[in-house]
């Protein structure tokens, strides 16, 4: 592997080389190294550009990694991937994209994630992406997850994006059964004339279904974020839905909540706040010894963090 | 030593027109190595006397001097790095940011757990229940009080003002928390309290007044009139 491929490698999933167990690292639209093995196996696609991650019954405390990186400039890189997590089953997947782009062109990925969680698994999806390279070069992401939630199940998304990435506009739908979970964590930082769209749609089908997506964001320079959550309560269901964000010289952010309690037994809550860093928060830290500037910036941080 | 030397502190009215008066002409000293109670009632002007020592306001006439040197114009942030540590009355939540975290910025460095479990259970917290939470609108009044006294500690310093630290806090801890302030009487300390308790624990006195002049004195001279019936009263008329 080369230099760069490393570091994006560490960048977006923390990897130092070749990771242990299950994985498969794409670059440029080819599989650069794979590994599968009898707890979870991975299988590419014949039909079109993609793996099949099959993670069998019962397997507990095991991880895949499934990086992905664009270093070739401009190109467009679309992927489907789907995961099968049998019962019982509790593991972590580690994604990721990472864009060095040197050109001015647009370099983009597109990837269709689709999992489907059997009965009483666990699954925690780790998610960053990161851009880098020529600041007038393009470095986008427009992906699309579809999660299905049965039984007792629970799917734990954990996304951030931190900079680099000039475009992404990622939809996000889960469907959740009896008793099932999903739960979202995002982080999303935009800087100079980076634009951000998020969405979420959730189908709360199942009684005693839940879900819960907390989005933290920052925006800064003159970037642009939009939050979009449309959470469906269709049975005995607990739904909620909580977008943060710190807004930072020319940015704009617009949050738009939509919940639907179609049963009479759902219970949804969508919290949303948008505005400057707190001027007591400011003082506050300033009275530790930090300067405006650096309290700034350790709000941010720490907000992120 | 800290001293304030004929401070005002003037406001002005909505409209801009008139200007009240909340502190006038108060000149008070703070010896180091001492701890200063400073009491009176509801919008006596406590608070603002801290706020003025922090540099959060700044006086409209009079001056702040800290060991002979006029600190009156310098910013929140130099005051701070001189060694001035503030507790405000009203604990400012962070959502959205761990205790861990600002702890880390109070101290000005990454802090084991150990250290941590230091400055949470002088405060009387376990550090492992609180570390990873947000300092935002989930912790209590009293655990959102006590966090803002442990970044002071763990922040450090030479001049603690600390305004209303016991507000709010269960009277179970109260020992353990004038013990705590008791530990810093090598430092210059103001503390504003209503307590008997912390009055205790006292060098001096003060006791500010909207109407009159301040009225300074030693513990013993000013406690006994403090705690009977009529104690604001008698306090001014005894000393
Ligand atoms: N910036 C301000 N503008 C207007 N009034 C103020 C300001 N700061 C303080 N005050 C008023 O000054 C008085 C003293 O306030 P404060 O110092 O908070 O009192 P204490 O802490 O003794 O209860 C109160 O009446 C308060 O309303
Ligand atoms: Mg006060």
């Amino acid at each position: 592997m080369e230099k760069i491929d490393l570091d994006l490698l560490m960048k977006i999933a923390d990897l130092h080389g070749i990771p242990e167990g299950s994985y498969n690292i794409r670059k440029d639209g080819k599989c650069l190294s794979r590994n599968s093995t009898s707890d979870i196996e991975i299988v590419p696609k014949t039909d079109k550009d993609g793996i099949d991650i099959i993670v069998k019954p019962g397997v507990k405390g095991k991880s895949v990694h499934i990086p992905v990186i664009l270093t070739a400039g401009a190109m467009l890189d679309k992927v489907y991937n789907d995961f099968y997590i049998g019962k019982g089953a509790d593991v972590t997947i580690i994604a990721g994209c990472g864009i060095h782009n040197e050109t001015c062109g647009e370099a983009r990925h597109d990837g269709v994630h689709t999992f489907y969680l059997e009965e009483g698994c666990s699954v925690k999806y780790i998610e960053r992406h990161y851009g880098e390279g020529n600041s007038e070069g393009k470095k986008e992401f427009t992906p699309i997850t579809k999660v299905y939630v049965k039984k007792n199940a629970h799917f734990y998304l954990e996304s951030t994006q931190l900079g680099g990435v000039t475009y992404t506009d990622r939809l996000t739908l889960a469907t959740v059964y009896t008793n099932g979970k999903f739960t979202v964590r995002e982080k999303l930082l935009t800087d100079n004339e980076e634009k951000a769209i998020t969405r979420f749609k959730v189908k709360l089908v199942g009684r005693d279904s839940s879900a819960e997506v907390v989005s933290r964001s920052v925006a800064r320079g003159n970037s642009y974020q939009s939050f979009i959550s449309d959470m469906i309560g269709k049975n005995r269901s607990f739904g909620h839905v909580e977008c943060d964000s710190i807004l930072l010289d020319n940015a704009r952010i617009l949050s738009t909540p939509k919940i639907d309690a179609v049963s009479p037994e759902a219970s949804l809550v969508h919290e949303a706040a948008v505005g400057k860093i707190a001027g007591e928060q400011l003082i506050k830290l300033m009275t530790l010894g930090l300067t405006e500037k650096e309290a700034e910036d350790a709000i941010i941080k720490g907000y992120l963090a | 030593m800290l001293e304030l030397k004929n401070v005002d502190f003037a406001v002005k009215e909505e409209g801009g027109k008139k200007t009240t008066k909340i502190l006038s002409d108060i000149s008070l000293t703070f010896p180091e190595k001492s701890i200063t109670v400073i009491t009176g009632q509801n919008g006596s002007g406590k608070s603002t006397l801290v706020k003025l020592i922090t540099g959060l306001e700044s006086p409209t006439a009079g001056q702040i001097i800290y060991n002979g040197r006029d600190i009156t114009s310098l910013s929140v942030t130099e005051r701070a790095r001189m060694g001035f540590t503030t507790a405000f009355q009203q604990p400012v939540r962070f959502k959205g940011i761990t205790v861990k975290k600002l702890l880390d910025i109070a101290c000005g460095k990454q802090s084991s757990l150990g250290q941590l479990c230091e400055y949470l259970s002088q405060v009387g917290l376990c550090a492992r229940n609180y570390i990873d939470r947000e300092l935002d609108g989930s912790l209590s009044g009293g655990e959102a009080k006590r966090i803002e006294l442990a970044m002071a500690i763990a922040k450090g310093g030479d001049v603690f003002l600390l305004d209303e630290p016991e507000a709010g806090i269960d009277l179970w801890s109260f020992s353990d928390l004038t013990n705590l302030f008791a530990s810093l009487r090598d430092k210059t300390v103001l503390i504003v309290s209503h307590q008997s308790k912390i009055m205790e624990i006292a060098d001096n006195i003060v006791l500010l007044d909207k109407e009159s002049a301040p009225v300074i004195g030693t513990r013993e001279e000013m406690l006994p009139a403090l705690q009977n019936r009529n104690g604001v009263c008698a306090a001014r008329k005894g000393v």
